[in-house]
Parts: structure tokens; C-alpha cells; sequence
């Protein structure tokens, strides 16, 4: 390889290594502005690194999966209210008016948005739906009923 | 070793390679295109949960994915065109971005159309839509600032090393549902484990991606036929490939 070549590809080489570094740190230092939403546990105890937790009024979203049982609906109006849990056992309750995401169902993963009423409590403005990435047609999604084939959310 | 490459470095002989593969690719492309559209819209089976609306995966993933290999290609090409300075990989860059960068908009918009009904929003602001979102931004700054020379050498250096800057967004794309709580679902096949897919889903989405990786090849040879054309239009070769066409014209062989 001749003298001009070979530096051009040290300089390319380091520009691109040099860019990857930056953007690296950068990404790693944003860490947790990056999530889009607090899972339970990190609101109830904190995030889990600056075990910082978020403020009483605090404009959030919350993802998490619906606890079996816990969907109250208000029969007069579109009110509902359920508990969200994640892997770490937190527990919160979101309060909510308005139409839910046809995906909605007990165990269904969920991001809601909305402000934190007090500790464990949210008022949701907004409610979507997290699907998982497993597909499969719905004989075979019978067959393995019962059988612990659904991830529970995979965000701790 | 690279011997072999050396004549393609000459724009006449990559203008011929790329002619003669071209109709291999479009073959592929419509064979696979649909036997892979039928099977999916119509044979697979619905999804458990979301029903028929799953389909749109066989369009969304396959555009996602062939919009980040188009980018790879690039950045290969572009790396190749800084240190080697070969202009074939410059106009391979400029014929492959806004190929890229239609894939890139195919997959925010069927992702779009997908998200409405199933999560209940067109767009979200989590990591994986904002860097592919940005996927594109960088995709239409490679093709404006192309453009933007007249002196194509130019054109073509500042276009790889922009290239080489947005290949950082990637690793960030691909690992977004990794490293972050997202709601975009996790990678269905492009990962080391088992897919989560039933069979009898999956085959077809294999095939739509063959297609979409066909078609990919096909427009980008075309359009590589035509950067070297029209970068190259002062040469002999050229004006007697077109004196050649102009002529058949007028004897009538069509």
C-alpha cells in the first residue's frame, strides 16, 4: 500500500472509530433520557442506577404489563382504572378516560402517558398498546396456553 | 488477490457487468416478489393476537431491513472511494442513496400504518422510530449534498464522507430495542436465537425479504448504469454505445 493511501485510510479509519467513540459516550451518558417510558418498579424505587425517582406532577410514561384483575371500568362512562407490574414487582394504578387500544387486555404489555398523581398513582392521557415480537396463528397460540411461552415484558 | 477486481475499476467494464446482471436481479425480484406477496397476504395465517393486521410485517420488515443494507453498501463503498479513491464506488454511493432512502420512508410509513392499530398511535417518539426517522434525514442530506456540486469528484468525496459519519446510526437502529425501553417490538428474526415466528409465517417474510433485496439490486443497477453514464457522457465509449442505439433505431431492430 503506498505512503498516500495509507493515510488516508488511518485518517478515514479514525474518523469513523473517533465518531463512534463520541456518539458512544454520548448515547451512554443520555442512558436514561433515552427510555421512553419508567417501567413500575422504577417509579415506585427509583431508576436503577441514580435510583432517582420521578416527581409528584411530573409529566411521565409508564410501561408495564396490566395485572390480572385489576381492570375496573366505570360502568357509567369511559373511566377505567388498572395496575401495571413489571419483572421487578413494582406496582402502579392508572387512572384513565377515554378508549383503549383494541390490543388492551389483562397481561397485555402497556405504555401509558400521562402525570404522576402521587407515588404509585397516574393519571393517563394517553394509553398504547406493546405487542411482543412473537407471531403465530392463533391454533397454535391456544395449543400453548398455559404453557409459559409469553415473555413477560422483557423490560425489567 | 484483488487482482480481478482491477478491470472494474474502468467504467466501461462495470457498466457491462452491471447490464448483464441486471435481468437476473429483475427475474429474482419478480419471482420473488410474488410468490412472497401472495403467500404472505393471503396463505400465511392470521396472527393469535393482532389478526390480519400483522400482515403489514411483510412489507415493514423487509423495507427496513434492505433500507440498512443499502446503507451498508454505502458505507463500504464510500470507505472504498476515500482511501482508494475508485470513482465506480463514489457513483455506487450516489446510486444507491435515494434507493435507501425510499425504503427507509416505505418503512416509517407502513410502520406508521401499523402503529395506529395496534398500539393506538401513528408515531412515537422512542428510540427506534427516531433513529430510523434520522436514517432517513441522513440519507437525504448524502443526496442533497451530492447535488449540490457541480464538480462531481468533489461531489462524490464530501457525499462518502458523509456517508461515513451517519454509519454510526446503524448499530444504534438494530440494538435501539436493546439498549432502551421502547415500544417497538424486539427483533423478531435478526437475531441469534430461534425467530419468534411460527413456520408457516415465516417463510414468507424470508421470501418478501429475497425481494426486497432483489428489487434493491435491481434500481440500484439501473441507477448505477446511469450515474456512470452521465458521469462519463465526454468519453468515446459512451457516444459510440449511443450512436450505436440511435442507429439500431433507425434500421428499425428494436
Amino acid at each position: 500500500m503506498n505512503p498516500r493511501r495509507k493515510k488516508r485510510l488511518i485518517i478515514t479509519s479514525s474518523l469513523v472509530i473517533g465518531l463512534s467513540l463520541a456518539v458512544g459516550l454520548v448515547l451512554f451518558a443520555l442512558q436514561q433520557n433515552i427510555d421512553l417510558f419508567y417501567t413500575p418498579t422504577e417509579i415506585v424505587k427509583g431508576k436503577n442506577e441514580t435510583g432517582i425517582k420521578p416527581e409528584v406532577g411530573q409529566r411521565l410514561r409508564v410501561g408495564g404489563m396490566v395485572l390480572a384483575g385489576t381492570v375496573k371500568r366505570d360502568p357509567t362512562s369511559l373511566k377505567v382504572s388498572f395496575d401495571l407490574i413489571d419483572n421487578g414487582g413494582g406496582i402502579v394504578t392508572v387512572f384513565f378516560d377515554g378508549i383503549l387500544p383494541d390490543l388492551f387486555r389483562e397481561g397485555q404489555g402497556i405504555v401509558a402517558q400521562g402525570e404522576l398523581k402521587n407515588a404509585t398513582q397516574i393519571n393517563a392521557f394517553e394509553v398504547l398498546a406493546k405487542h411482543d415480537e412473537e407471531y403465530m396463528p392463533p391454533e397454535v397460540a391456544d395449543a400453548l396456553q398455559g404453557m409459559d411461552h409469553l415473555k413477560t415484558d422483557k423490560n425489567k | 488477490m484483488w487482482k480481478w477486481l482491477h478491470p472494474y475499476a474502468k467504467p466501461e467494464r462495470s457498466y457491462q457487468l452491471a447490464g448483464k446482471l441486471l435481468p437476473w436481479f429483475t427475474a429474482l425480484t419478480v419471482i420473488t416478489f410474488v410468490v412472497g406477496s401472495v403467500w404472505g397476504l393471503v396463505f400465511a395465517p392470521a396472527d393469535y393476537q393482532q389478526g390480519d393486521s400483522f400482515r403489514i410485517i411483510y412489507i415493514h420488515v423487509p423495507a427496513a431491513m434492505m433500507a440498512m443494507a443499502a446503507y451498508s453498501t454505502m458505507a463500504i463503498a464510500a470507505f472504498i472511494a476515500l482511501v482508494w479513491q475508485i470513482r465506480m464506488a463514489e457513483m455506487t454511493v450516489a446510486a444507491t442513496a435515494p434507493v435507501g432512502a425510499v425504503f427507509t420512508f416505505i418503512a416509517l410509513f407502513t410502520g406508521a400504518a401499523w402503529g395506529k392499530p395496534m398500539w393506538g398511535a401513528w408515531w412515537v417518539w422512542d428510540a427506534r422510530l427516531t433513529s430510523e426517522l434520522i436514517l432517513l434525514f441522513v440519507y437525504l442530506g448524502i443526496i442533497a449534498l451530492y447535488n449540490a456540486f457541480s464538480d462531481k469528484v468533489l461531489a462524490g468525496r464530501a457525499a462518502s464522507i458523509l456517508t461515513l459519519v451517519g454509519v454510526i446510526n446503524l448499530p444504534i437502529i438494530h440494538y435501539s430495542v436493546v439498549w432502551w425501553n421502547t415500544l417497538h417490538q424486539g427483533a423478531t428474526i435478526s437475531k441469534f436465537e430461534k425467530p419468534s415466528m411460527a413456520p408457516e409465517m415465516l417463510w414468507p417474510l424470508i421470501i418478501m425479504i429475497v425481494a426486497f433485496g432483489a428489487f434493491l439490486g435491481t434500481l440500484t443497477l439501473m441507477r448505477f448504469r446511469n450515474e456512470i453514464l452521465a458521469r462519463e457522457n465526454h468519453r468515446p465509449w459512451v457516444t459510440a454505445l449511443i450512436t450505436d442505439i440511435n442507429m439500431q433505431k433507425l434500421t428499425g431492430e428494436k
